[in-house]
């Protein structure tokens, strides 16, 4: 072995050697195979890779926290001299949280729900150190500071439902280095926050570990993350190594093929192709000032005491043949609107699809609508009745609107599986035996079957792996080209929707804050929270060069108002070429 | 050609009933009863109700392999019947609450508004008395029989089934796959009866298996209290009460009814547990 | 403390389930084929009383009438009269209540004392000989008749061992104990079933939750993780679970107490069915189900208290 002394190269701090993880008393492979790889002081090592590729499965396993079922079959991991795989567990539980510690995707399901936030952070103190009550606090509360949380001693008495989602990693990352560990792992750390929080969290992250000199393992399944955070980068694959190096030498000469093709299929700002032009030709979908708002009734009356302003006076059309895109975080409201457009949610304002104005309708022009507007869903699991076979699930809506014979259904049905790309001979198998991308594929199909002219895409590509994504989004780039759908595109994914929309609304807390064509919101964004998405998205590129500005985590802007309130109502202003940037005019009045 | 596909067939169940223990051994459990209650009359050695003076009170022997009672009558023939008896009970006391239930709870989730609050407030009325004592009250109306304690367990007994199934219906109609039919179209009754009483079903399966063990204990101690089965007839319940002014001299005319009983319930618990498994339902 | 605020309001809204309560005993005794006159006060009744009762519950009026007279005589801690024991109804659940009280107490400390330590065990071990034991013994408990088990009980520790009497209630605080042993443990033992099952589901989703496995990533030692952060998480829907049965445990109060003989409500229930003393049966069942109201009450304080996510 070469010593540190004689390379220049500071040994390192976890080296693992020949890691296996695989099922216990299982015969099938292994789940994490012959993995190696060398942690320096004060590096960023990303782990990244899709979905069952094991990379969360090696952070465990280096903390010796596999679930039970499974087990580490060989090799080392070796740190401070030892090797974690051989420690006994109370040797172990001095090294975890101690001097390597962990953080994980859901800040929610990770905090115990009915202890308090400082009753948590003295308690991971405590396992290590022998500290009086009050310094245990005193140290709990700096920690909290460290993460620059807002009014960090009210925190210290909260629960965690308490505290927004930012506020919850933050409080993760304090616990973690409480202890000033070595290594810190994070597994998927920003993978459940909005993008703008997942800014923020990261931008604390980077700058935690230059103050403390932690060496970090970063896991994620977002190359851009990887760009921006990593100083190295290995990529795993089905449980295996596809490659380790400097993260410049991964983005820019990647040596396996896996990587550059899941390099290619990750959506980059910048390169959207310029906007198709759109014949000029009756919209699609015209919507003028709807509003859905929830009532809220508490007290023994259950009188309506607050009200949720979900969408509050949004106007756009959508014109066919046309990807419009709705964009914003969690709770903009841009999922409602979806719903309020298929009908599922009552709303104010005018919804006019296909010509007809919904509200107006009997029950027989709402079912003629439905031919014209479908759905496709983010979960397309949870959107297949896991009773039926899927080729019964493509023809049902045919068979609903009593179109065709059966034999002409059957044949219908066929041809819509041909056209989303799925073998005929699936169509008696049901949902479960299908992967992700080609259950999305099978919903699709159902959609298309009535022939409609808008298609409202909800997320329907934000829960597959990148290269999935990818061919997803081509399958309906191409379906819209083919047959001259429309879309209405929901995503919180900036960098999706500037590759594959026309024409981009953003929404926040309920309101559209800007409107235009694809290369007017991205090539030139007005509205100061537009260009906070788009600055917030992390670039697949290591040699993006972003300003960094910190912000204090606080309480996030609510849509509930109470009865009689409202939110400040904006309005939107041409600044040129249709680009629609939204200005705050007056208060509303009451919404009695 | 249907043969071979029938042949092709019971391979593959066994296998299935391999892997699964709990399931083989509860439906085991469960047809060996059913077996015994329809054989009764072959399997038995002695009739259930001839009262053999010369031998009352005799211990375990070959010929009365449970034992006699204090009319002499053979305990283990008795048991045997009893299964009729109170497999009926179990049946019969989960059917009708099971129908009535399903359909209330349907209608209640699905549609809500006053239609779900007056049911639901029915519900709570029935669900605050304690499920025996209100059957005990019903009871004390119709008089004493097997046929109050069915009318009684109707009357009481779906309420469980109402709130289970429009909880599920609840949960369902929110899903995305009922959202993509209505998207679709599709006319409320086809989703509420077509997709969401399907799914809601196979959970209450589940339930009714354990709802099987709760009316089984329920009617065998309306009998124990001698407000059900009337004596003479062979029914666990009321073979456990008459046998308590003996226990001390004759422990076998007591031990063996409730192990009959606790049998049974252990069948239909093992069932429904492992249903539950097969189905991913957790607790 | 605006979390409790509920304890001040929640009772108004129990006044539908109170009022379809009295709705339902007032109606199950007019049900009753027969002269109501007679069904209150018995069949040995004279002309003077029958006259007086018709005044009393205006039973010559129309029924919604009756019905507020059944409700004016209620407010007035007016529950009529025991043909059998003659002496007011009300007064005759209160003699009684003790016993029966005292059994739910016990059995619900049995069953816990019993069903934590099986869930803990079973748990922990999960997969083990033990689990597997422990599931066996829970699933088969839950098909345990109690009137059998009292009976079993009775045959080992009393007639066998000579430890614990047969049956009764005793004198004195010890002598009650010593008798509610028995009865108790029939009780619990098909309780904890019940709660053992629960408490070991939500104890292994624990022990395999985010919660935990965060918790041993900050280091802390296996058995801190399983009582501090696994077992509180997983009590909460026990404690719904109780309250959910406790209708179903004051129903097996009521065969617990015939089989041991001890003098509560359940047997004073029973006891009038078979004397047809319609008025104990009446207001038995009004007590029972306005202690089942309050049980549920009791319980949503306890889920607040132990819950810091749950607003009422």
């Amino acid at each position: 072995m070469i010593s540190a002394a004689q390379t220049g190269v500071p040994a390192p701090v976890l080296s693992v050697r020949g890691l296996t993880v695989s099922v216990r008393n299982g015969d099938g492979p292994a789940l994490v195979r012959d993995l190696s790889f060398d942690l320096a002081p004060g590096e960023t090592l990303a782990i990244a890779g899709e979905s069952g590729s094991g990379k969360s499965l090696t952070s465990l396993a280096i903390m010796g926290l596999l679930p039970s079922a499974l087990r580490s079959e060989g090799g080392q991991v070796r740190f401070d001299g030892r090797d974690l795989l051989t420690l006994p567990e109370s040797a172990l539980r001095d090294i975890r949280g101690g001097r390597i510690a962990m953080i994980f995707q859901e800040p929610m399901t990770s905090l115990n729900p009915v202890m308090t936030i400082g009753a948590q952070l003295v308690e991971a103190l405590d396992a290590h150190e022998t500290v009086s009550r009050s310094k245990a606090r005193a140290r709990a509360l700096t920690a909290l500071v460290a993460v620059r949380i807002s009014q960090p001693e009210r925190r210290m008495g909260q629960y965690p439902h308490e505290l927004s989602g930012g506020m919850r990693q933050r409080v993760m990352i304090a616990m973690a280095l409480l202890l000033r560990p070595a290594v810190l792992i994070c597994d998927e750390p920003t993978t459940a926050l909005d993008v703008t929080v997942q800014r923020e969290v990261l931008d604390l992250l980077r700058d935690l570990q230059r103050e403390t000199g932690t060496a970090l393992i970063l896991i994620t399944h977002d190359m851009g993350v990887v760009a921006e955070m990593a100083d190295r980068v290995l990529v795993m694959r089905a449980g295996q190594m596809v490659e380790q190096g400097h993260v410049r030498q991964i983005f820019s000469t990647p040596a396996a093929d896996y990587t550059r093709e899941l390099l290619a299929a990750v959506p980059r700002m910048g390169k959207g192709c310029g906007a198709r032009p759109v014949p000029a030709s009756a919209p699609v979908a015209v919507l003028r000032d709807v509003s859905v708002r929830f009532d809220i009734r508490s007290g023994l009356t259950r009188r309506v005491t607050h009200r949720v302003h979900a969408v509050e006076s949004v106007s756009f059309q959508i014109l066919p043949g046309e990807t419009f895109a709705l964009v914003g975080e969690s709770g903009c409201g841009k999922s409602t609107i979806a719903k309020a457009m298929v009908g599922l949610v009552q709303h104010d304002g005018r919804i006019e699809l296909a010509g007809r104005l919904r509200g107006s309708l009997d029950a027989q022009g709402r079912k003629a609508l439905c031919r014209d507007v479908q759905m496709v869903f983010q979960d397309p699991m949870a959107a297949l009745d896991p009773r039926m076979r899927v080729g019964d699930l493509v023809a049902e809506p045919l068979q609903i609107h009593a179109i065709g014979t059966p034999a002409e259904r059957r044949a219908r049905m066929f041809e819509l599986f041909d056209l989303v790309g799925l073998p005929r001979d699936s169509a008696e198998r049901y949902p479960h035996e299908f992967s992700g991308g080609q259950r999305q594929r099978i919903c699709i199909a159902r959609a298309l079957a009535l022939r409609p002219r808008l298609i409202i895409c909800d997320e329907s590509a934000s829960a597959l792996d990148v290269s999935v994504q990818a061919r997803v989004l081509a399958l309906l780039d191409e379906l819209k080209r083919d047959l001259g759908i429309a879309y209405l595109f929901i995503s919180h994914d900036m960098a999706v929707v500037e590759n594959i929309a026309d024409r981009v609304a953003v929404m926040y807390l309920g309101q559209v804050v800007e409107m235009g064509c694809r290369a007017q919101i991205f090539g030139n964004p007005q509205h100061p929270y537009t260009r906070r998405l788009i600055e917030a998205v992390p670039a697949p590129d290591p040699d993006h060069l972003r300003p960094a500005h910190l912000r204090p985590a606080g309480e996030v802007p609510s849509p509930i108002h109470p009865l009689g309130a409202g939110p400040v109502r904006m309005e939107l202003r041409d600044i040129g070429g249709g680009h629609l940037v939204a200005l705050p005019s007056s208060t509303m009045e009451s919404a009695a | 050609m249907i043969r071979t596909a029938d042949l092709s067939l019971l391979p593959r169940w066994s296998r299935r009933f391999g892997r699964r223990p709990m399931l083989a051994a509860g439906i085991a459990i469960l047809t060996g009863f059913v077996v015994m209650a329809l054989a009764a009359g072959l399997i038995a050695p002695h009739d259930p109700i001839y009262q053999d003076a010369a031998a009352r009170l005799q211990p375990p022997s070959l010929a009365h392999p449970f034992g006699t009672d204090n009319f002499g009558r053979d305990v283990f023939s008795r048991v045997i019947w009893g299964a009729r008896i109170d497999l009926q009970i179990a049946i019969i006391g989960v059917i009708f609450p099971f129908l009535i239930g399903t359909v209330v709870g349907t209608v209640a989730g699905f549609f809500g508004g006053w239609v779900d609050a007056l049911f639901m407030r029915i519900i709570d009325v029935v669900l605050a008395f304690p499920f025996l004592v209100l059957m005990l009250s019903i009871i004390t109306i119709l008089g004493p029989g097997l046929s109050s304690f069915y009318i009684a367990m109707a009357l009481v007994g779906w309420v469980s089934y109402a709130r289970l199934i429009r909880a599920q219906i609840l949960v369902l109609k929110t899903q995305d796959f009922a959202v993509a039919a209505a998207s679709l179209g599709f006319s409320r009754l086809r989703i509420m009866f077509g997709h969401l009483l399907p799914n809601a079903l196979a959970g209450s399966l589940v339930f009714i298996m354990s709802d099987a063990v709760l009316v089984l204990l329920n009617g065998a101690a309306i009998s124990y209290l001698g407000l059900g089965v009337q004596p003479p007839v062979a029914e666990w319940g009321v073979m456990v009460a008459e046998a308590q002014g003996f226990i001390t001299q004759a422990w076998w005319i007591t031990l063996f009814p409730g192990l009959a009983i606790v049998a049974l319930a252990f069948g239909f618990s093992l069932t429904g547990d492992a249903l539950a498994d097969l189905m991913g339902i957790r607790e | 403390m605006h979390r409790y605020r509920f304890v001040l309001f929640r009772p108004l809204q129990f006044l539908p389930v109170l009022f379809g309560i009295s709705v339902i005993t007032f109606v199950l005794v007019r049900l009753i084929p027969g002269d109501p006159a007679r069904i209150l006060l018995g069949t040995r009744a004279t002309p003077a009383a029958i006259a007086n009762i018709r005044a009393q519950y205006g039973l010559d009026d129309p029924i919604w009438v009756q019905y507020l007279y059944f409700i004016k005589n209620l407010l007035a801690g007016e529950m009529g009269r025991s043909t059998l024991y003659k002496i007011d109804v009300l007064r005759l659940i209160g003699t009684r209540i003790e016993p029966t009280l005292a059994l739910v107490g016990m059995g619900v400390l049995l069953a816990l004392i019993i069903a934590l330590p099986c869930a803990a065990l079973s748990a922990r071990r999960q997969g083990r000989i033990a689990d597997h034991a422990v599931r066996l013994a829970s699933t088969a408990g839950i098909g345990f008749p109690s009137f059998w088990l009292g009976a079993m009980l009775i045959l080992l520790f009393s007639v066998r061992l000579g430890w614990l009497p047969v049956s009764g209630y005793g004198q004195g605080f010890a002598d009650k104990l010593v008798h509610l042993v028995l009865p108790g443990l029939t009780i619990a033992l098909s309780l904890s079933a019940v709660l053992t099952r629960s408490l070991r589901a939500g104890m292994i989703a624990g022990l395999q939750s985010d919660i935990a496995t965060a918790a041993r990533a900050r280091g802390l030692p296996e058995s801190a993780v399983f009582w501090h952060h696994v077992v509180p998480n997983a009590l909460l829907p026990t404690v719904n679970l109780l309250a959910v049965n406790i209708g179903w445990l004051i129903g097996g109060t009521v065969v617990v107490e015939s089989v041991f003989a001890l003098p509560g409500l359940g047997q004073l229930m029973v006891r009038g069915i078979f004397t047809r003393d319609y008025m104990v049966v009446q207001g038995v069942a009004l007590t029972f189900a306005c202690a089942t109201v309050l049980i549920n009450f009791l319980a949503d304080i306890v889920t607040v208290a132990l819950d810091p996510r749950v607003e009422l």
